[in-house]
């Protein structure tokens, strides 16, 4: 069904074996006898980056374990956003990537994903606190964590400074700053809604700053309706920066990354998005100190905040066949030293998700880690189309880029997400 | 001739004539044009804004060889040859048969054996995806070329019997009647008799399918995933989301793209129209 | 051993005597069937299978559950459906224009000066390229920061239009680079259909002294009749199989302004965030109620010429 992308096992773990030595050690003690038989791995992460990462992690895998024959597929990472229907459904593997939130729903809802709740117990919840919820669903586990990263404002400092600004605390200093820079002939923030998604983001920021976590979390979840004076409030908190021309013209036509330049070049001064921004507007020629971060800041004063910080997750399909060693390599990926090694700036530059890692020693990540550790105490959610269900995602997003370009369409736009709602939590 | 022969008109109108002719060409191309120039510019040209001026250096070979060295690209195209040939001879091999059936046979369902073609040729495909998706799930050839050859074959066997039958109704009938007269079989008049007459249909539709093929986007999304079986159509779209805003790359990518078909028309010109326009004259 | 062999020789030649007598009748059938076959399984079948389909709900992971018109139902009160509705009649008219716009550029290179075939071929071009290419290079075209209509328009000092950032104008935008191909299309038809014009009759009418609009009109489009059924076949099943353009130039959107239901069908079923398989065949069958339509009056009018012959 799929060409086999077969690693090279020997040439990798040759290759890895310096930087295996000790964490191999660490880990074989956990474990008495190495496992046997077979493992297949179906995985998305298919940028050179994470492909590295996760080859990496296999030959670590199997350096501690030489007589188990693991079997790696890679797949890109669009395509199997679909593939993965096909085989979970026909010819599952033992361990395949997916996402957190309500986006693993539907598989689990299916009888797709195995029950891991014992892989959970002990030590590994109390590790894994931060994101345990996410993998949660009716009390029971279904996955395992092995990356996440922050979201939040990421801004040209040298334009701030040029223009005696400083990082929002609130609403009001906000829209002040903005206004200062549109004054100025600079647009406070790009964004490319060409594919809805990052127009979710500020959906999910007002929201939880307007109304709070536990608010934004039931709307999610289709316990609140869309037609809520709470949500008309986050609207409305939008609308001020859309009618200040806050946004850059055009944003319909972009992607994410064809609105990279406009911060470059810039004609935009923030762009609210995930960690992985970061390495673009790296490249494209910011550095550390034109390029910083800020919490999103408070709109309703003594909300708790909370924050966005999608998780990226492994599951075993049911229909595996080898679910002990998938098992064991579930645990081998959360385990504290291979968090540290594969978080890290050279590999994946995102947060490790077990406690007892060490976060890597880079600026954004650290500023990250500490928000979410210590500046979100409303709670940590997973992204709008993770958290919501996959329909009500595609027709809410549609509705935030709608409001974006017509926010007089407002209560039309409310009354169709509300029927959404109706229909699609029933 | 309609409208009067140029050589008959004034001489103002014939120079007009004669200038006006680069001048619409180059108009119609624009577009074209507009990728081809961006192709050979170097990246520094889109990062200072320059997007219609002269190129700033010639960085052609640069990105060309980029795309042949350093990207998926060349196993697209070659996913793309193995999913267009076979589909190619499928279709000629089966619809030489049924327009041979339908074209010289008199039976009762002929016509409707016929319009069953035509009318699962008009069809717009979309309606067959979720059935195909499955049937395709079903045979285990999900995201694998031989999946998606098979449909297109099928697919295509309708406007292919269209065209045959058509073309073996045009040839004389008495040949055959005199092959059968001297005993010859069915079998070996399709093969010695028809089948050399048919060349001509047979070669049109050759172009005209690798074209259509070639150029398939919806079914290579539909029925596969990834690199191993996705052709060229829809790996454009995967190396393009790679190479986001990189529109030098994008552009040479998509020339390469193509390429094929487009080298297939101005080889085959003359096959490549008489199948098209097959019908427009009566 | 001989009685082994005898009954065998006998059924043998039982056997030819039968293929002989009938082989004019069965030879159709075998040479058929591959193609039949092959068509039923992947063309026909499946137009069926649509239909029930159309009466589950499923999720293309779980079991289906059998929910009647359900999806008719909310299909009749979903406003996204009816846009695409809407642009899918907007395709339908304004793809005609391909035809008279190909009559045109085939009039205007119907000569015979020198590098004209060339000329030919090169109009001909946009045809042969894929639509995900014209659709790129199309983007591009309307880029509002460097697209090149947008650098054109300033030259008028017209504002920049950002077409496919803009519900007003998208479907139009990808309409229009549609048409490109199309013409080119209808463009060859009808330099075909021009070679056929019979020249006694245009001498027949210059000597009734008609020219130029009025020869057009009266006795070079009637003659025209064949390549025009055929441009019109295309273009409308073209209209209506549109999906590639609109896929690659807007995903649909801005907002899901640009669909037309074949892309709408195919975001609802198997898109990244569509598990509606039992919705989204509903759709097809509504888009191939509409085909039916043309379909029909295609066989209609083949059935009479077949008659007429």
């Amino acid at each position: 069904m799929v060409s086999k992308l077969k690693t090279s096992l020997a040439a990798l773990g040759l290759s890895t074996a310096l930087a295996t030595s000790m964490v191999s050690g660490a880990f074989a003690a956990a474990h008495e006898t190495p496992l046997t038989g077979d493992l297949v791995i179906f995985s998305d992460m298919s940028n050179p980056a994470p492909r590295a990462v996760m080859e990496g992690m296999v030959a670590r895998f199997k350096e501690m374990n030489p007589d188990l024959n693991i079997e790696l597929t890679i797949i890109d990472r669009e395509a199997y956003k679909t593939q993965i229907r096909n085989f979970l459904t026909a010819n599952s593997p033992d361990v395949a990537n997916w996402y957190a939130g309500n986006r693993m729903a539907p598989y689990v809802d299916a009888g797709l994903f195995e029950d891991i709740s014992d892989v959970w117990e002990g030590d590994m919840s109390e590790n894994l606190a931060s994101t345990k919820g996410a993998l949660t669903i009716d009390g029971k586990q279904y996955g395992v964590p092995y990356t996440y990263y922050q979201w939040g404002v990421y801004y040209r400092k040298d334009i701030y400074d040029q223009y005696g600004l400083s990082e929002p605390e609130d609403w009001e200093t906000l829209k002040s700053n903005c206004q200062t820079l549109l004054d100025n002939g600079v647009k406070c923030f790009t964004i490319g809604t060409k594919f809805l998604w990052t127009a979710a983001g500020w959906f999910d920021y007002l929201n939880m700053r307007t109304n709070g976590f536990d608010y934004h979390m039931k709307l999610t979840a289709g316990e609140i309706p869309w037609t809520d004076e709470g949500v008309k409030k986050t609207f409305a908190n939008w609308r001020e920066l859309i009618d200040m021309g806050a946004y850059i013209d055009n944003h319909t036509a972009y992607s994410w990354q064809e609105a990279l330049p406009f911060m470059l070049n810039g004609e935009a001064a923030a762009y609210l998005m995930g960690n992985f921004a970061v390495a673009p507007m790296r490249e494209g020629g910011l550095t550390d100190d034109q390029l910083d971060y800020y919490q999103f800041p408070t709109i309703t004063p003594d909300t708790p905040k909370g924050e966005d910080a999608p998780t990226d997750t492994f599951h075993i399909p049911s229909s595996a066949k080898n679910k002990e060693n998938a098992k064991a390599f579930l645990k081998f990926v959360t385990s504290a030293e291979n968090q540290t090694l594969i978080n890290a700036g050279d590999a994946l530059g995102q947060l490790p998700v077990n406690a007892q890692s060490s976060v890597d020693d880079d600026k954004f990540l650290k500023e990250g880690f500490d928000v979410l550790s210590n500046k979100a105490p409303g709670g940590i959610a997973q992204f709008f189309d993770r958290d919501a269900p996959a329909e009500m995602a595609k027709v809410a997003m549609e509705g935030f880029q709608e409001f974006m370009v017509r926010p007089d369409n407002i209560d039309r736009i409310l009354d169709r997400l509300e029927n959404a709602r109706e229909r699609i939590y029933k | 001739m309609f409208p009067t022969p140029i050589a008959k008109t004034s001489r103002s109108w014939q120079l007009t004539y004669q200038s006006l002719l680069p001048v619409a060409l180059i108009l119609w191309l624009l577009p074209l044009i507009s990728i081809a120039v961006f192709s050979i510019k170097p990246d520094a040209d889109f990062t200072s804004g320059n997007y219609w001026g002269w190129p700033s250096s010639f960085e052609g070979i640069t990105n060309y060889s980029k795309v042949f060295f350093e990207s998926d690209m060349p196993r697209y195209l070659l996913n793309s040859v193995f999913i267009t040939v076979p589909t190619v001879l499928g279709c000629i091999a089966l619809s030489a048969m049924t327009g041979f059936a339908l074209g010289i046979y008199r039976f009762r369902s002929n016509l409707w054996i016929f319009f069953m073609f035509v009318a699962g040729n008009f069809v717009p495909f979309q309606i067959l995806m979720v059935p195909v998706r499955d049937l395709t799930l079903n045979l285990g050839l999900y995201n694998t070329k031989t999946g998606l050859v098979l449909f297109h074959i099928a697919f295509q066997t309708g406007f292919c019997t269209l065209f045959m039958r058509n073309f073996i109704r045009a040839l004389p009938f008495e040949l055959i009647e005199a092959a059968r007269v001297e005993g010859v079989s069915e079998w070996r008049i399709f093969w010695f008799v028809v089948l050399p007459l048919m060349k001509p249909a047979l070669a049109a539709l050759a172009v005209l399918i690798f074209t259509f093929i070639w150029n398939d986007y919806f079914w290579a999304v539909v029925l596969t995933q990834g690199v191993e079986s996705q052709p060229v159509t829809a790996g454009i779209t995967s190396f393009n989301a790679q190479y986001r805003a990189a529109y030098h790359l994008m552009s040479a990518g998509s020339i390469v793209a193509a390429l094929p078909p487009v080298a297939m028309f101005f080889l085959m010109q003359k096959h490549f129209i008489a199948g098209l326009t097959l019908g427009a004259v009566k | 051993m001989t009685q082994a062999t005898l009954p065998d020789t006998h059924a043998d030649r039982g056997k030819r005597s039968f293929w002989r007598r009938n082989q004019i009748a069965i030879s159709p059938w075998l040479f058929l069937a591959p193609g039949v076959i092959f068509f039923l399984i992947y063309v026909i079948f499946p137009v069926f299978q649509s239909f029930q389909i159309s009466t589950l709900r499923w999720d293309g992971l779980g079991d289906p559950e059998y929910i009647g018109l359900e999806n008719y139902r909310e299909l009749w009160d979903d406003p996204a459906f009816y846009v695409s509705l809407k642009n899918n009649v907007l395709w339908l008219l304004l793809y005609l224009l391909a035809i008279p716009a190909g009559l045109f550029i085939a009039l205007f290179l119907n000569q015979t000066v020198t590098g004209i075939r060339l000329y030919k071929s090169l109009f001909f071009f946009p045809f042969v390229i894929s639509q995900v290419v014209v659709g790129l290079v199309f983007t591009w075209f309307y880029d509002p920061t460097f697209g090149l209509l947008n650098v054109m328009l300033g030259w008028f000092g017209l504002g920049p239009i950002n077409v496919l950032g803009d519900p007003t104008y998208v479907t139009y935008g990808i309409i229009a680079a549609g048409l490109w191909p199309q013409t080119a299309y209808c463009m060859i038809l009808y330099l075909t259909g021009l070679n056929g014009v019979n020249p006694e009759q245009i001498e027949a009418g210059r000597l009734d002294n008609a020219r130029g609009w009025r020869m057009l009109w009266h006795i070079i489009i009637p003659q025209l009749k064949p390549a025009t059924f055929i441009a019109f076949v295309v273009t409308i099943i073209g209209a209506l199989r549109s999906f590639d353009l609109i896929s690659v130039m807007t995903n649909g959107g801005p907002f899901g302004e640009s669909r037309v239901l074949s892309f709408y069908m195919f975001e609802v079923a198997l898109s990244e965030y569509g598990f509606r398989m039992g919705y989204g065949a509903a759709i097809a069958v509504v888009l191939f109620l509409i085909m039916l339509i043309f379909i029909a009056y295609f066989l209609w009018s083949m059935y009479r010429e077949t008659r007429g012959r």
